[in-house]
Parts: C-alpha cells; sequence; structure tokens
C-alpha cells in the first residue's frame, strides 16, 4: 500500500513518535531534558539532522549499497555518514554563524550517538520507503522527538520542588512521566497507522 | 583491582543501566518477549566484549582526536557480525528484532566502556570488564521482558504458564509499560542504598 508523504509525516510525529513507541534516543532525552531552553536547541538540532541524513543515507543505500551490492555494510555507511555530515555542518556553522554556533554547536557531537538518529535511517530502508517519504519521515520523527523532550522538560521543570520518593528522583521519575506521556500518545492511534 | 572485582563491579555496582541510565534505548525495545531480550543481551556482550577487548588492544596505536571514530568503526564491524549470524541462523528473531540490532552501535553502554575502561586499561581486563558490562545489560532485559511477557501474554519463552483463566494485560505488550517497569525497577534498586548513606 501507497502511503502518502504527509500522513507518513504526520504519524511520525503522532502515532509512531520515534521516542515513545520507538524508544531511540533516550539517552540524550533523558540527560538533557533538565531545562525548556536546552531541549530546545537540541530538538531543532536533531530536527535538522535527522531530516538530512534521511535524505542522505536513502541516496546512499539505492544508489551506492545496493547497486555496489555491499548491503551488509549498511551500518558503517551509515555511521559514517552521519558522522562526516555532523563534522560539516558543525564546521559550516563556526564559520558563518558564530551565534547560531554557541547556542547549537555544543548539541552536535551528541547527536551522532543519538540511536534515533540511525534508527531513522535503518527503519526507512526496513519499510521500502521512496526519497519523498523518506524525507518526510525523518522529518516528522525529528519534530516528534522535539515535541517529547519539550514536553518532558516542562514537566521536569513542574515537578522540580515537589516531594518525590528519594529512589525514584532523576531518571526513575523522567521515565514514568514518559510512560504517562506515551500513554497519551496511544490516544493518537486510530487517527494513522503505519506499521 | 583483582579480574573477579572488575566484573563484579561492571555487572552490578556500577551496572550501565541502573546506575548510569546508559543504552535503555534498546533496553526498553525488545524486552516484550523474552526470547527477544535474551538474543539482543547475548549480541550485546558479544559485541562489547569484542570491541572492549580490541580498542583496549589499539589503545596505544590510536590518535585521540579521532578516536570516537574509531571506536564507532570497530563497534560497527562486530555488530555487523552478529547481524549476519543473526540473518542466517534466526532469521525470525533477527525480524523481530529489526533496526535494534544495527542500533547496538549507538549503545550508548558500548561507548561508554571504551571511554571510561578500555581506553586505559589492559586487553583482559577490558574483556573481562566488557562481559560483565553485557551481562548486567542482560540482566536488566530479562527481568523487564519476565514481567512483560507473563502479563502481556502469560507465556515465559514461548511456553504457556498462565492458562486461559488470564486474562492478558495488553499494556504489558505496548510501550507506555515499558517505561514503567525500568522506572520501577530503577527504583527498587536505588532506594535502600541512598537511606544508607544518609
Amino acid at each position: 500500500m501507497e502511503l502518502s508523504s504527509f500522513i507518513i509525516f504526520l504519524a511520525a510525529i503522532f502515532t509512531s513518535n520515534i521516542l515513545l513507541t520507538n524508544f531511540l534516543g533516550m539517552c540524550s532525552f533523558l540527560s538533557v531534558s533538565k531545562e525548556i531552553e536546552s531541549s530546545l536547541g537540541l530538538g531543532f538540532a536533531v530536527v535538522f539532522v535527522m531530516t538530512m541524513t534521511s535524505a542522505l543515507n536513502y541516496l546512499v543505500y539505492h544508489h551506492i549499497l545496493v547497486p555496489m551490492n555491499i548491503v551488509y555494510l549498511q551500518y558503517i555507511i551509515f555511521i559514517l555518514v552521519i558522522a562526516a555530515f555532523v563534522q560539516l555542518i558543525e564546521i559550516i556553522i563556526e564559520r558563518f554563524s558564530p551565534l547560531l554556533y554557541y547556542s547549537l554547536g555544543i548539541f552536535l557531537p551528541l547527536i551522532t550517538v543519538n540511536c534515533a538518529i540511525l534508527g531513522v535511517s535503518l527503519f526507512l530502508i526496513i519499510r521500502n520507503y521512496s526519497f519523498v517519504q523518506s524525507v518526510a519521515y525523518g522529518a516528522g520523527s525529528g519534530l516528534g522527538w522535539l515535541l517529547a523532550i519539550l514536553a518532558l522538560a516542562g514537566i521536569r521543570q513542574k515537578v522540580k520542588e515537589k516531594f518525590v520518593p528519594i529512589g525514584l528522583r532523576g531518571a526513575g521519575l523522567s521515565l514514568i512521566i514518559t510512560g504517562i506521556m506515551a500513554l497519551a500518545f496511544i490516544g493518537f492511534s486510530g487517527v494513522v497507522i503505519i506499521q | 583491582m583483582t579480574k573477579k572485582d572488575i566484573f563484579l563491579n561492571s555487572t552490578f555496582t556500577e551496572n550501565s543501566v541502573w546506575k548510569q541510565i546508559l543504552g535503555i534505548c534498546s533496553a526498553l525495545a525488545v524486552t516484550n518477549l523474552m526470547i527477544n531480550s535474551l538474543v539482543m543481551g547475548l549480541g550485546v556482550i558479544f559485541t562489547l566484549a569484542l570491541s572492549s577487548f580490541t580498542i583496549s588492544l589499539l589503545r596505544e596505536y590510536i590518535p585521540k582526536r579521532i578516536r570516537m571514530m574509531v571506536q564507532t568503526l570497530i563497534i560497527a564491524s562486530y555488530v555487523i557480525i552478529v547481524d549476519l549470524f543473526l540473518k542466517a541462523f534466526l532469521p525470525e528473531i533477527s525480524k523481530n528484532l529489526g533496526p535494534y540490532v544495527g542500533l547496538i552501535i549507538t549503545n550508548c553502554i558500548i561507548m561508554g566502556r571504551a571511554e571510561a575502561f578500555s581506553s586505559k586499561n589492559p586487553p583482559v581486563d577490558s574483556l573481562i570488564d566488557g562481559i560483565g558490562a553485557g551481562l548486567g545489560y542482560t540482566l536488566v532485559l530479562i527481568i523487564i521482558s519476565f514481567v512483560r511477557e507473563l502479563f502481556g501474554f502469560g507465556t515465559i519463552f514461548g511456553f504457556t504458564i498462565l492458562g486461559d483463566w488470564w486474562t492478558k494485560w495488553s499494556i504489558m505488550v505496548m510501550a507506555p509499560s515499558a517505561f514503567f517497569m525500568l522506572a520501577i525497577l530503577i527504583w527498587i534498586i536505588n532506594s535502600p542504598k541512598k537511606e544508607k548513606v544518609k
């Protein structure tokens, strides 16, 4: 069945949110979500890198790996593409917009090891998306991730001064909040479904 | 530190999942069935042990500036072996795990151990540390998936334990329960120790 790109885009944000249903990008999600501002910075960096790398990895996979019959090398190639792209962006931003570099720069190295980025590239290969679908999926997943980390950062700032059982402070509480968010997002699942 | 200390330290005291909250992406995703968790755990132990060993062997020769890149490449090579092995011998499970096998590359535990331990210690110690950390990770996966599979499907490793009278908790199969289970596990483990410190 051919899904329209717009539906994939919407579904990637809400019904199959990369973080809340596929659990990708949890590490930086938990460690950065202490403040809204830094979450926003990282979130935008993720949206940008995810959109671009899903396009790049699609092209690399279908125009280089498949014709050369070295599909089994996809993991190495994908991670190289992501790392190289992030490095390139870092250099460009540093050169042309120091202001943006200071607000976004520290998050860029973090992104290379964000499993959501690699995850999106792997998913779009497994699901056989076309080029436009892949880009839509990448952008949607990035936005979905941004949405989730912003929501968590907001909630964490609210509960900071409340009483929380000692063992649950920090990661435990964040996980429970995320769980409740995931429950809430299940409510979207009737709207559109992609695998 | 003796070899036994290194092993116990990386498996329990410094357990990557509940102490350092690393590598939980895959810990959450594959825990709906015990068999998936077991295979995933074995894959991680293999990758972790061998990549720790290799990184430690090469630690004198890797230039500081590009060490992350080199480490990632070493890890990725071992992950490819795991992936090819699963595709060949356990195609069903390989399909279930989907992209999560590939995502072992970005599993923070492996990078974490590489940075924290094997880039400073001799190969054999690093190998033991890697196996220990991998076992600690597998332990967490097995605990979570045990509860999720038992309540969600009424089975353990696919064998029916709870019969027809059991109403399956479909929430246990869905994503949120993974978050709750891990949170509860972290809560239980972290509670008594903090009180002693007080």
